[in-house]
């Protein structure tokens, strides 16, 4: 455990230390909630209606922005290796680099997504339920760009091949979280959203330490 | 303890390294890994660290822990210095610390002579500064087996003698060294296997 520790301390460290982490995942949410009206109309309806929706697809794509650096720095520089010849388990350090990329893009656009769904009158009665969505389902979100990036490891400008491959599998978070956001279902689609999100935490993990294998070998 | 070999073959992208390997490396010896270029070397070398397959044959550590695997138990310089640069050569260790689980920084900062660099980030370090940053690992953590590809290249003088005391510290210790190299490493080496010449 103390490895997982030093490795979420230094990656920490590191988001905050270098751009391109937080502020820029930030930035793009906030600059995509500006567009939106302006693209729409100043339709104060028509936002209100779509607002939860939109909301959920910036956070995809903000979150799928830092997707392909969960591991390449690591990879890159040969960190990589060193931790894949443990003793400590490969699945328990991807697992500890999904988590420090949910810490650094998917918490803190779950918390600030509610109140710049202001800018899309987004009602305020909904804020609450978004930001408890949000925030259930950004792990999901985090946990499956993990996978992404394993399996695009060593890929020269992978970032675009992290999105392709990894959309396809954000559709039930985007429905399930719309959903939870508001409306009739809502108490099913967050369970069912926790059940995602707990279902990506036992299997993404896992599957990134096979990926990351297989790229080394 | 004792790291064996037998009957190795080895491919690499299709083609034959080499076939047959045997060889046994013993406590407290260091063993040269030598060879022409593209001959196998940092292959073995990833291999015994379990980071690359093998096609044939068995590689078997007796005497060691028998629930770690041979990667667990090693420490491997590669070619990629596994230096974070934004961080400092301080923090860059501490991380190690913590990862590969105790030593003490501040020895490993002075095994290479690094305390003046210790507070700056390492993006300001020169490639051989870094490559010292790189073998404090060695100083840091201890593990049995030593895995080095070509661990002194890039190295000043006084460094390479900090190695070479470092490494004759490990084998007095009982450790087991496998240094690929095509350089003197300033340490009297009785055991050489040459992939050239199998």
């Amino acid at each position: 455990m103390s490895a997982a520790f030093a490795l979420l301390k230094r990656d920490l460290r590191l988001a905050f230390r270098q751009a391109g982490g937080t502020g820029t995942a930030l930035g793009f949410f906030l600059t995509f909630v500006v567009l939106l009206p302006l693209g729409l109309g100043p339709d104060q309806a028509l936002l209100q209606r779509i607002a939860p929706g939109a909301l959920w697809i910036a956070l995809l794509l903000s979150v799928l922005l830092s997707a392909d650096r969960i591991f390449q720095s690591d990879y890159d520089d040969g960190s990589l290796e060193i931790m894949a010849m443990g003793p400590q388990d490969l699945g328990l350090m991807a697992l500890t680099k999904a988590f420090s990329h949910w810490l650094t893009a998917g918490l803190p656009l779950a918390i600030a997504a509610p109140i710049l769904g202001l800018l899309i009158n987004l009602e305020p009665e909904r804020m609450l339920p978004q930001a408890i969505a949000m925030l259930i389902g950004s792990m999901a979100l985090s946990l499956l760009a993990s996978l992404g990036a394993a399996v695009t490891l060593g890929i020269r400008r992978g970032g675009p091949l992290v999105s392709l491959l990894i959309l396809p599998l954000y559709v039930p978070v985007l429905i399930f979280g719309v959903a939870a956001s508001g409306g009739m279902t809502q108490k099913p689609a967050l369970l069912i959203l926790a059940a995602i999100s707990l279902a990506s935490l036992v299997l993404c993990p896992w599957g990134a330490a096979a990926a990351i294998r297989a790229h080394l070998r | 303890m004792r790291l064996c070999a037998q009957n190795l073959t080895l491919e690499r992208g299709g083609k034959r390294l080499f076939t047959a390997l045997h060889f046994e490396l013993q406590a407290g010896t260091l063993t040269r890994l030598t060879g022409p270029n593209g001959s196998g070397k940092t292959s073995l070398l990833r291999s015994l660290a379990g980071l690359g397959d093998w096609q044939d044959g068995s590689l078997r550590l007796a005497g060691g822990h028998a629930e770690f695997s041979i990667g667990a138990q090693s420490h491997f310089i590669a070619h990629q210095e596994a230096v974070k640069l934004a961080l400092t050569a301080r923090e860059n260790l501490e991380f190690w610390q913590g990862f590969l689980g105790g030593g003490d920084v501040q020895e490993a900062l002075a095994a290479f002579a690094l305390e003046p660099l210790a507070d700056l980030p390492a993006a300001w370090a020169s490639s051989g500064q870094k490559r010292r940053l790189a073998l404090a690992r060695l100083a840091l953590a201890f593990r049995p087996i030593w895995l080095l590809d070509e661990p002194s290249v890039g190295l000043d003088t006084a460094s390479q003698s900090r190695l070479a005391a470092l490494m004759k510290a490990h084998l007095a210790k009982g450790g087991i060294i496998l240094a690929a190299t095509h350089v003197p490493l300033g340490l009297e080496t009785t055991h050489e296997i040459n992939l050239g010449a199998a």
